[in-house]
């Protein structure tokens, strides 16, 4: 049973970096009129940003992040002992982005860095790790960089996918204090889901051919190419109200909590009807649950820290205790709770 | 029966009301399509307790048959 406290690692900051260039699901004339209105009433989602053919990639948007969090929070950068990049749209197969981060950001050389390929569930995964690392090794300051650039693996006439997903990225600062309040952390995974979410070709097992691009029709309005990425809705649906629920009602067992306990229940954004079900099942009252897709989509392990950003930022020099909750591609989910003060969140950075 | 037809029209909202009967085919509302899909799965979590999954929901042909489904998964838990 993955569950564990971290102790004496705060969270300093968050900054989040998007595209400047933004769609909106209400131009989107593949699907009917009708069919868009149903599209953005379930998935919440009206917007996104896209890096479309800008060039930009995850580690460009999570490096603007950083830099501007490290800037705001006036950080020397050689205090910086680890940094972890949590991404499934890396720069290159290898190297690791975060390596190469760590030049760009002129890091020290005696700061370790390495890469995380978890989507959803990347950003409590990657404090997990970051955490677990900062705490053992008693390391001064880390940097987590997350996020994802998905919609350029999806096909645009494939209305099950295109829709939902924007492109961003965010940097979390943490630093050692041994005064600050343990987080606690459970982590789960399911490869039987694998198939779930998906892109197949590109890898080992299937490496990029001609037919990687071939766009077959799959079903009506869903067409798409081996390289693309493919989403069983109704499977990862029926894994988030189930599994979510099962998850965080245990960690308020363990914990010995209840949804009264926190501030506020950040949710991975995946779709809104889907996140509305979990959060009715955990009896979290609406007020407690911000949602960021409906600006930004589901922007994969961007989306918990831009949620933040976005929605909470002039609440955030308060106390809070918060409930982090990622879940989806893997399948993989993770529960995190974290109590804040004063953490510190620059506007959202265009690019 | 009738008070779940009710909430899909409750929910359809761009289903007129009153034009769902239990033989009436899925692939045959309007505009049915995965959304539609979607919002059986939460109906039948939030109001019945029931996770579907999307192979069964894909066997459903009309709404006696989404019901019957419902009814039969409540049954076995």
């Amino acid at each position: 049973m993955a569950f564990f406290s971290i102790e004496n690692i705060r969270l300093k900051g968050i900054a989040c970096a998007v595209p400047k260039q933004e769609t909106s699901n209400w131009d989107y004339d593949f699907i009917t009129e009708q069919e868009r209105k149903l599209l953005i009433k379930t998935t919440g989602v009206e917007k996104r940003r896209v890096v479309s053919e800008s060039g930009l990639t995850t580690a460009d948007l999570g490096m603007a992040a950083a830099e501007k969090l490290l800037k705001e929070t006036n950080t020397n950068k050689e205090e910086i002992d680890i940094l972890v990049f949590v991404s499934q749209t890396p720069d290159y197969f290898l190297p690791a982005s975060s390596v190469i981060l760590q030049n760009k950001l002129g890091l020290s050389k005696n700061c370790m860095a390495f890469d995380i390929n978890l989507g959803c569930s990347g950003f409590v995964y990657g404090l997990s790790a970051i955490g677990s690392i900062m705490n053992t090794a008693k390391f001064k300051k880390g940097l987590l960089i997350a996020g994802d650039i998905s919609s350029k693996a999806a096909e645009r006439e494939d209305k099950s996918v295109y829709p939902l997903f924007g492109d961003g990225a965010s940097a979390t600062l943490l630093e050692y204090d041994a005064t600050t309040e343990k987080m606690t952390i459970s982590l789960q995974s399911d490869g039987a889901g694998y198939e779930a979410i998906i892109v197949r070709d590109g890898g080992m097992r299937k490496p990029m051919t001609k037919e990687s691009f071939n766009i077959k029709e799959i079903a009506p309005g869903i067409s798409r190419a081996p390289r693309n990425l493919e989403l069983n809705g109704m499977d990862v649906f029926n894994f988030s109200v189930t599994e979510v629920p099962l998850n965080v009602e245990d960690f308020f067992k363990r914990t010995n909590t209840t949804a009264q306990s926190y501030d506020y229940f950040v949710m991975h954004q995946a779709n809104l009807l889907m996140n509305e079900t979990v959060r009715k099942k955990l009896g979290f009252p609406a007020e407690k649950v911000p949602y960021s897709l409906t600006k930004f989509g589901n922007t994969s392990s961007a989306s918990i820290p831009l949620t933040i950003v976005s929605e909470l930022r002039d609440k955030v020099s308060r106390p809070l205790s918060m409930l982090l909750c990622g879940f989806g591609v893997g399948l993989s989910w993770a529960t995190a709770s974290i109590k804040t003060n004063n953490l510190i969140c620059p506007e959202i950075i265009e690019l | 029966m009738r008070e779940f037809i009710q909430k899909l029209e409750a929910e359809f909202e761009d289903i007129p009301k009153g034009t769902l009967t239990p033989s009436t085919k899925l692939k045959d509302i309007e505009g049915w399509g995965s959304m539609h899909a979607l919002i059986v799965l939460a109906l039948a979590d939030t109001e019945y307790n029931v996770a579907l999954k999307g192979e069964e929901l894909k066997k459903a042909e009309s709404i006696q048959d989404l019901f019957d489904l419902i009814q039969q998964k409540k049954a076995s838990k």
